[in-house]
């Protein structure tokens, strides 16, 4: 089933294209990677996706083609910039999630903050920048929804966090969700993708079945990385 | 694990977990992790660990109980004759290796008889 589809999906900034004409599939069970350096389109991207941008063309079919507010409740979006007030504790994000979704599991936040060894009553401004992206992963993998994108999810964390948080990603794939976790840190996300999407200066240069790609190609998914990079 | 970077994923999972069952840290019958166990173990994701198993079931090694989750095989002559095939490849490797440094047949024999013979001198050494 493909829970988000995009057509010819289009964003221009004064002119200048950030996301040209990408066409992409993305089906339950799967996960995806969207890869690519800075500024190849992938937070563009996902903003679109998650209706805090406007495309300039094209078109996003979430699901079996909600509204857009609809799709809001179905997405759980994870911007790269901290989105937490600083007065508020571990313990209150996740109240203030609640009270904002739905689909939000305080059972499953529980226990992620807990793995991801972050104590409730810990203020958001004594947080390091390692923890508050440990906190992120958990407050947003913490929504039951159908589709997850996170942006840039292993930026500026250490080996142990990043073992965490790749592991609470796999916790949360399921047969009923889609999950985009966009990167440029290729070689540790390798085998955790299904699927991958290439993006350069907007445009998808590659996409395809992780395993396949590496089979048929001889390499790894970062080497070819590279390759298209360089 | 480290992943080496033009084998599939799933080859080399499988790879370990026989490796596993040879040495017998996995012994006949134990019940494996489930997928889910396995990706996070792994590092790798649940559609390539459900493969895992899918592959591993097709060669026989590992079998389904329905409801209860994936099992090593409980026929020992299987876990036996993968290590016959695990021991055939290390030697073959070593021969291959061994031929490229210019070395004959004759020649890598006495090789091993020596550093087998070296080896049991230093263990005998140990237990007096």
């Amino acid at each position: 089933m493909i829970l988000l589809k995009t057509e010819k999906l289009t964003k221009t900034f004064g002119g200048k294209p950030a996301v040209y004409e990408v066409d992409a599939e993305f089906e339950a069970g799967k996960l995806y990677g969207l890869l690519g350096p800075n500024g190849s389109g992938k937070t563009t991207f996902m903003k679109m996706v998650a209706g805090l941008f406007y495309p300039t063309a094209g078109k996003i079919t979430v699901m079996d083609g909600l509204s857009k507010t609809a799709s809001k409740s179905k997405v759980a979006y994870m911007p790269t910039e901290p989105f937490f007030y600083d007065y508020m504790t571990v313990k209150t994000v996740g109240d203030f999630f609640k009270d904002f979704y739905e689909d939000f599991d305080p059972e499953w936040y529980k226990e992620q903050i807990e793995y991801m060894q972050l104590t409730p009553d810990l203020r958001i401004r004594a947080l390091s920048s390692g923890m508050a992206a440990k906190l992120k992963v958990a407050v947003t993998m913490s929504r039951r929804a159908s589709i997850y994108m996170l942006d840039e999810p292993l930026n500026g964390i250490d080996l142990v966090a990043r073992d965490k948080i790749i592991t609470s990603i796999i916790k949360r794939s399921a047969p009923d969700n889609t999950i985009i976790i966009s990167s440029h840190l290729i070689d540790i996300m390798e085998n955790l993708l299904d699927e991958v999407l290439f993006l350069k200066d907007g445009r998808t240069v590659l996409k395809g079945n992780a395993e396949e790609t590496r089979e048929k190609n001889g390499k790894s998914i970062a080497d070819l990385y590279k390759e298209v990079y360089a | 694990m480290k992943y080496e970077s033009s084998k599939p994923i799933y080859l080399q999972v499988m790879d370990s977990l026989k490796q596993r069952m040879v040495t017998g840290d996995l012994r006949p019958g134990d019940q494996l992790p489930s997928v889910r166990l396995l990706a996070i173990e792994y590092d790798i994701n649940p559609n390539t660990a459900a493969r895992v198993y899918k592959e591993l079931e097709l060669e026989g090694i590992c079998f389904t109980k329905r409801g209860e989750g994936t099992f090593v095989t409980e026929d020992p002559d299987l876990i036996r004759s993968l290590k016959e095939q695990t021991a055939k490849s290390i030697v073959k490797k070593f021969i291959k290796e061994m031929t490229g440094l210019g070395y004959d047949k004759f020649e890598i024999i006495q090789k091993i008889q020596k550093e087998g013979d070296e080896n049991d001198s230093i263990e005998n050494g140990k237990t007096d």
